[in-house]
């Protein structure tokens, strides 16, 4: 038992939150904005994340947090250990175990279940915000469902590289009307959007929640002669041997040595556990770290 | 006041109110499941379920429109002193509770608006049959479609055609709920 309410926030803060969050998912891919607070962390450690599981989390629940698919960096770290203080919640590292899941920019390699909830940590939500930095117009442009000017920016991507370069946060459109930021994640995570679990969105710098209820439609914008590709690393990783994980390089020396390594952590130890092992691994012992 | 307007709240509000938002949350993700609702007894004629959502929705920032029988002193007072919620006119509330029948037409409700499509009424409408058979559901939250016993078709495809603007509703019964959002496609059997 912990000093404080039940999930840190007070009830009032907690039912403005739960509002936004059943409008937004009534306007999937809609910014609903929403009075966020000061947290316990800095803005752009995940406060809009925090609020958002605040308001969800019950207390039989099992939480995960995921930094860039790492169960044990310093923001999943620390996040965690503050919804089991305040929260008093059970966390696991293993996706299949979680409830509720909170991540920064990236989806879980496993695919999630129906009675499985992705919160994610989002610093820009305004997916038209570095093409027009003016709140009063982008508002208009969602609108009147103006989003030529995104497309213009993908095309001069083409015209300029002689591809789409935007490789994270990369726009789609939901439902095929709003168009929306999927927060930063790589946009080999982009066709995982259309899934079987609640996926809520919270920015809270940017005072702004948004949704998408199981299996919506989500489009990742694209032309027909440059259609959307999800890319990877074109590697297998290095500790498990998997060919079709998203991967993280990592810099080994100053040589110019490197490794490949699957970003999600959790997938990557199952599969070592399971007997997998990569061009540079070594065979899976418990509690080798 | 009746004494009786005292009672029937949460006994253990953040968490009896966590688990209930959960199963609204549930609701509303998922047009067409059904979910149970426990820890509230409010008083005649409002459901359990309906009696629960308000306790976990309602607060002063949020006008409450009560509509017919609803509308009577035992209700106004319970919602008031549980939540807060200021009574207000259909065009004002940001909340209505009532009788699928006193609350229809829509037209007069806060839809919101092109720029703030949010800024809309979320409809608590009491039903005499809650149960998944009947109409055919498809959208949002919904994989291929679902079924739904629902009290009519039309006003609800009228509401969806304007998405997306439109009001939201919970639909209850008993100690049961179940959401229907402004994105739900509705076709008759």
């Amino acid at each position: 038992m912990s000093d404080y309410n039940f999930a840190y926030l007070d009830e009032q803060t907690k039912r403005m939150i739960r509002r936004a969050i059943l409008k937004g998912l009534a306007v999937p891919g809609y910014q609903v904005p929403f009075a966020s607070r000061e947290m316990p962390m800095p803005y752009g450690w995940g406060t809009g994340g925090v609020q958002v599981s605040a308001a969800v989390l019950v207390p039989e629940d099992v939480m995960k947090v995921i930094d860039q698919g790492a169960d044990d960096t310093t923001n999943a770290v620390s996040i965690r250990k503050f919804f089991e203080k305040t929260a008093g919640v059970a966390t696991t590292e293993h996706t299949r175990d979680a409830d509720v899941i909170q991540t920064r920019h990236r989806i879980p390699e496993e695919p999630l279940r129906e009675d499985q909830i992705l919160v994610y940590q989002v610093p820009i939500p305004e997916p038209l915000r570095f093409l027009e930095p003016r709140e009063t117009e982008t508002r208009k442009m969602h609108a009147l469902e103006e989003y030529g000017l995104m497309h213009v920016k993908l095309y001069e991507d083409i015209s300029r590289h002689g591809a789409i370069s935007t490789a994270y946060a990369y726009p789609v459109k939901v439902e095929g009307r709003y168009v929306m930021d999927p927060s930063p994640i790589p946009k080999f995570d982009n066709p995982k959007l259309e899934m079987a679990a609640v996926q809520l969105f919270g920015a809270g710098r940017e005072q702004r929640i948004y949704a998408l209820p199981p299996y919506t439609q989500v489009v990742s914008l694209d032309f027909e002669d440059f259609p959307f590709e999800a890319s990877k690393a074109d590697h297998a990783c290095d500790l498990c041997g998997c060919n079709t994980s998203y991967l993280d390089e990592v810099i080994m020396d100053d040589a110019g040595g490197r490794m490949f390594v699957c970003s999600d952590t959790d997938f990557c130890r199952e599969r070592r556990a399971a007997g997998h092992v990569g061009a540079q691994g070594a065979p899976y012992e418990e509690d080798a770290a | 006041m009746q004494v009786s307007a005292l009672e029937g709240g949460f006994s253990d509000a953040p968490v009896q109110a966590a688990r209930a938002f959960r199963a609204a949350m549930s609701a509303m993700a998922r047009p067409g499941t059904i979910e149970t609702v426990t820890d509230a007894t409010p008083p005649a004629p409002l459901s359990v379920a309906a009696g629960v959502l308000a306790l976990t929705l309602l607060d002063p920032e949020t006008p409450v429109y009560l509509a017919g029988a609803l509308d009577c002193p035992q209700v106004r007072e319970w919602i008031t002193f549980h939540t807060g919620a200021p009574i207000a006119g259909r065009s004002t509330c940001a909340f209505a509770l009532g009788r699928w029948a006193d609350l229809v037409p829509l037209p007069g409700y806060r839809i919101g608006t092109s720029s703030y499509p949010d800024r809309s009424a979320t409809l608590i409408a009491e039903v005499d049959l809650l149960e998944p058979s009947g109409t055919t559901l498809s959208g949002p939250g919904i994989m291929g479609v679902s079924v739904l016993s629902l009290p009519e078709t039309e006003t609800i495809q009228a509401n969806h055609a304007q998405f997306p603007l439109g009001v939201d509703f919970f639909l209850t019964c008993g100690d049961r709920l179940a959401g229907l959002p402004r994105s739900t496609k509705v076709e008759a059997l």
